[in-house]
């Protein structure tokens, strides 16, 4: 009796064989709105019975959402069949052999409209692996009253800034110093926008005069009035939350402190422009953020589920997630739709940067580096602006060649 | 040792019972007693000894998750690799760190709490119920609410001192922080196993030397110390293999930045983070030796292992 009960529970959460609609399950953060979720539904029922999207929620840190997926591709798990990856991770996976390759056929379809800055993330060697969803990119935002003029560069805000501190004014610059992943973004933009590089497609570390000058500006930062005194423990949510409370003038943030401003009651002081540039006279290229999805390489499933990826990313659920989710889209057009410029004021920054953007490091050992980079910057105020570009250089030597020990 | 003990034991008390004597009832007794345990042995077996070997053999590997067609023996390589770097002997320093002001902190404390808790009339239960909270707390709770006390934003720590700077920003200040948590975690279990040690002595010994006129300093020292030197060897030994695995305070509280990244972490990271199997395992299995050591240096440099009272005798 138990033994037929198993059986057919095991069964059931197959939902495979034979008849019946494919069960596709979906790994991805935990996205609060409930807008992947409707998407999820809306996309199973316009399969026509062909596949049944089932959501499957990770972690909310990135990091976190990497282990547990990464243990069970490794194992050749076949249970997940799309997974959510941070745009950081496709040349790992990709290596690995964890995820499939997008058919030529459907790859165009795809990507078609998208802005370039997330067909970059999910494309590793040429290929494609993985539909953008949403992606992401830091603004620079500040009190308008008191900076009436935002700052162009990096130079610009931190003079700004402690002119503001000569004046006895709230002064600080928020940005994310801790030793985590955000140091890396932050150092990532400075160096791409000074128009240099980390690694090259080739997997050759190329640090020079750009990671010197990147360095130097935020040990700069770092060792000026102008730093908050918990830059080197402050995180995303820290910078929003020091802004909030008026001790800041100027903050590096993504868009989701935009609608918080709002809830704390200082959106009408809050001001937004283009991330600060490194070299006068140039466009920033920021590092973006975002997630695309992929189809598992152990899928049982891997037709129904390229096609329920093409489902999720259509402009329609981009729309709602941006609406509702506060997702950045990916795709180009959404970016002039009336409802989202309405929530998003600052919609023609946020497409400028995605579309001439900036990308962190992609290699396979990418896991490595980022630990490298961190290791090496934290903290901004040790950092020996003479030293650092050879520290950088061993240590991410180390990291791609991923036999020592950083 | 053992056996020593063993075979010039045995003529003594095992002939009555040897030979005829061991009857069919107490052989099958002994079978059965086998055929219980055995099965929990195998598994403890299985549980235990497996992972470890795995560990040790993976270690003599270049293995790495993301790239499993390059998997090679490399013998010992991994372990040049780990033992030549510079970050490895921080990390050790670290934790020595960490391990060695921790415990010996907790070790007065635990004695002061012990002493409280034995000595204590009325709400006996109540104090030891009370003392124990902080034990009873999950450890990554603890942290979070450390990490939080301390956090010049939103903490009462840099408010109650007046600090303008950020106490987690800078190592001293950061390991202050990481121990404060871990004591006040751990002195619990300490005075509870020290709880254990100070039941051992009799009150007569007390009574005796207060007649002869021994103050109460050199009561504790000549005489409670000493009959429960067994009970605090192994309260340390317990707590220093605990704080030499130091990983959950650290994590929560900046993930290893500051300079207060322990062994524990590297291991972490060098396995979870960068799927490094090989040399991830070469620090796991250096770990385990370096924790072995410890055990040995107690069990054996400091008699940690003898039964209690035995040493006084």
């Amino acid at each position: 009796m138990f033994g037929v009960a198993l059986a057919a529970l095991i069964l059931a959460s197959c939902g495979s064989s034979g008849k019946g609609p494919a069960t596709l399950n979906w790994y991805v953060f935990p996205e609060p709105s409930g807008s992947f979720a409707t998407a999820a539904a809306n996309c199973s029922k316009a399969s026509g019975g062909k596949y049944q999207i089932k959501i499957n929620l990770l972690s909310t840190a990135s990091d976190q959402q990497r282990v547990s997926l990464v243990r069970r591709l490794a194992a050749g798990d076949s249970s997940i069949d799309i997974l959510a990856m941070d745009v950081d991770w496709t040349a790992e996976f990709a290596t690995a052999k964890w995820i499939r390759p997008w058919p030529a056929a459907m790859a165009a379809q795809e990507t078609n409209g998208d802005l370039a800055g997330p067909i970059a993330t999910a494309t590793w060697r040429g290929q494609l692996y993985a539909g953008p969803i949403n992606s992401n990119t830091e603004l620079l935002w500040y009190r308008k009253d008191l900076v009436p003029n935002p700052p162009k560069t990096w130079d610009e805000m931190i003079t700004d800034a402690i002119a503001l501190a000569k004046q006895g004014k709230p002064h600080y610059i928020e940005e994310q110093g801790a030793q985590y992943e955000g140091l890396v973004v932050w150092f990532n933009s400075l160096v791409d926008s000074a128009g240099g590089q980390i690694v090259t497609s080739d997997n050759k570390v190329v640090v020079g005069p750009s990671t010197k000058l990147a360095a130097s500006l935020m040990h700069r930062l770092a060792t000026s009035p102008a730093a908050d005194p918990s830059l080197n423990t402050d995180k995303e949510d820290d910078a929003r939350v020091s802004f909030e409370k008026g001790t800041a003038a100027f903050e590096i943030n993504y868009p989701f402190v935009w609608p918080a401003a709002a809830k704390a009651g200082i959106q009408s002081k809050m001001g937004y422009a283009l991330f600060p540039t490194v070299t006068p006279g140039t466009d920033p290229k920021v590092s973006i953020g975002g997630y695309n999805l992929a189809v598992s390489a152990y899928s049982k499933h891997p037709q129904e589920a390229f096609d329920a990826i093409t489902c999720l990313t259509q402009p329609a659920n981009q729309v709602r997630d941006a609406i509702k989710g506060g997702l950045a889209p990916v795709s180009a057009s959404i970016y002039d739709e009336p409802s989202i410029a309405q929530q998003y004021p600052f919609h023609a920054l946020l497409k400028a940067q995605i579309q001439h953007y900036g990308i962190r490091p992609t290699t396979p050992a990418y896991a490595d580096v980022s630990l490298a980079i961190q290791k090496a910057l934290s903290p901004t105020s040790s950092i020996q602006p003479n030293t650092v570009v050879t520290t950088l250089r061993d240590e991410i030597k180390k990291a791609l060649s991923s036999g020592a020990l950083l | 040792m053992s056996t020593g003990v063993a075979t010039a034991e045995q003529p003594a008390a095992v002939p009555p019972a040897r030979g005829q004597h061991l009857t069919e009832r107490a052989k099958s007794e002994r079978r059965l007693a086998a055929m219980l345990v055995g099965p929990a042995a195998i598994v403890m077996v299985l549980v235990t000894a497996y992972p470890i070997l795995d560990a040790v053999i993976l270690s003599l590997q270049r293995s790495d998750l993301r790239f499993p067609n390059a998997t090679k023996f490399i013998g010992l390589s991994n372990y040049g690799h780990v033992l030549s770097a510079p970050v490895w002997w921080q990390d050790v320093l670290h934790t020595a760190i960490i391990t060695v002001i921790s415990v010996g902190i907790q070790l007065v404390l635990g004695m002061l709490l012990a002493l409280a808790m034995h000595r204590a009339i009325f709400g006996r239960g109540a104090v030891r119920a009370i003392a124990l909270v902080p034990y009873g707390i999950v450890a990554v709770v603890a942290a979070y609410s450390w990490q939080y006390a301390w956090s010049l934003n939103s903490g009462w720590i840099p408010k109650l001192l007046g600090l303008t700077s950020d106490p987690l920003s800078h190592q001293f200040t950061t390991y202050v922080a990481i121990i404060i948590t871990e004591i006040w975690k751990n002195t619990p279990f300490m005075a509870l196993l020290l709880l254990a040690g100070l039941a051992l002595v009799p009150d007569e010994l007390h009574e005796a030397a207060r007649v002869d006129g021994a103050t109460t300093w050199q009561r504790f020292w000549r005489i409670t110390v000493p009959l429960m030197k067994p009970a605090i060897l192994v309260a340390l030994l317990f707590r220093t293999l605990d704080a030499f695995r130091i990983f959950d305070t650290i994590y929560i509280f900046n993930q290893g930045a500051q300079g207060t990244e322990s062994i524990s972490m590297l291991n972490y990271s060098t396995l979870l983070n960068r799927l490094n199997l090989g040399l991830g395992s070469a620090v796991s299995v250096l770990l385990f030796l370096l924790v072995a050591l410890i055990a040995f240096v107690f069990i054996k440099g400091f008699g940690a292992g003898a039964a209690p009272g035995a040493e006084a005798r």
